[in-house]
């Protein structure tokens, strides 16, 4: 390994990637609020847009990156709760490393339970 | 390995710090917003039909109670504010010209502003009467909404 740089805690390792992921969804889900908000504020101006609108999120293609915004939503939501215990616990910064893999663990039985139902709805209907 | 990692000496500023309170902000919001996306998820996704259970009568149905509507204001303020001031963060880092990073900055505000007054606006003047179409739109779903509604 002579080119990996010496005396780092932090590039390269969990640190790091948990920070990297937990920008990309927070920003994955920003810009879906966005729209978000939008789609749903047709309920009041437009009932019959509105469900014309909402009819695009019942397709299989929308449906799938529902799947994924809410991968990303369980992922930044458990990842965020990290980040306040390594802040505000006093033995968070020591253990997170092992609550990292809590994060990913907890994320995945959640994405479980949710994805099959989800799923089954959307390619129910197509 | 274990890695010893020092207290910070920071010294204490009088004044108001207001990036210590945007700090603040993303923890507190970051903890409520897990209970409200999560049941926000729960109640839209997993129970019942799923995405196909929503539409035009389904919203009604749901702004009937007050209940979700505090839940549904509290969430919209709560993460457009968390959005936003985490999106600042990253124009901060990735903005190298000062004139561009303020701009970003400002335009992040008045989208974050503007998308909190539609949202109220659309939830606290929201009515399931509208018109003749919307009150078909409820369909036999919404028949409770619907008989609220003063006949036409
Ligand atoms: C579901 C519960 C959520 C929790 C627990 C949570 C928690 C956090 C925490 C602790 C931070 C770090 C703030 C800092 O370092 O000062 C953060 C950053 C961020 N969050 Fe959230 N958040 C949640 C939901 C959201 C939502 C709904 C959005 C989008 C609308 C969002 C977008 C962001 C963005 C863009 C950042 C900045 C990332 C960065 O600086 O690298 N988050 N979040």
């Amino acid at each position: 390994m002579a080119n990996r740089p010496a005396g780092t805690l932090y590039r390269g390792k969990v640190g790091m990637w948990s920070w990297v992921l937990h920008r990309i969804t927070g920003v994955a889900i920003f810009f879906f609020l966005l729209v978000h908000v939008l789609d749903t504020a047709l309920v009041r101006i437009d009932p019959a847009g509105y469900d014309a609108v909402i009819a695009t999120y019942k397709t299989w293609y929308i449906g799938l990156g529902e799947t994924g915004l809410v991968a990303a939503i369980l992922f930044h939501s458990l990842n965020g709760i990290r980040i306040i215990l390594i802040d505000f616990w006093r033995k968070g910064a020591k253990f997170q490393n092992v609550m990292f893999w809590v994060v990913i663990g907890l994320a995945v039985l959640l994405f479980l339970g949710f994805a099959p139902r989800h799923l089954i709805n959307v390619f129910s209907h197509i | 390995m274990s890695v010893v990692i020092e207290t910070p000496r920071s010294r204490k500023r009088p004044g108001f710090n207001l990036e210590k309170y945007g700090w603040m902000y993303m923890r507190l919001s970051g903890v409520l917003l897990v209970i409200l996306i999560f049941g926000h998820l729960f109640a839209n996704l997993m129970v019942g039909e799923g995405i196909h259970a929503i539409n035009f009568a389904f919203v009604a149905g749901k702004w009937a109670s007050p209940f979700w509507q505090v839940w549904d204001v509290t969430m919209l303020v709560l993460a457009l504010i968390h959005g936003t001031n985490g999106m600042r963060t990253l124009v901060n880092d990735y903005a190298e010209v000062e004139w561009i990073r303020r701009t970003l900055v400002w335009l992040l505000w008045i989208v974050c502003a503007t998308l909190i007054v539609i949202g109220i606006l659309a939830l606290t003047t929201f009515t399931p009467c509208g018109d003749a179409s919307s009150i078909s739109l409820l369909g036999k779903d919404g028949a409770n909404v619907a008989a609220l509604c003063p006949v036409k």
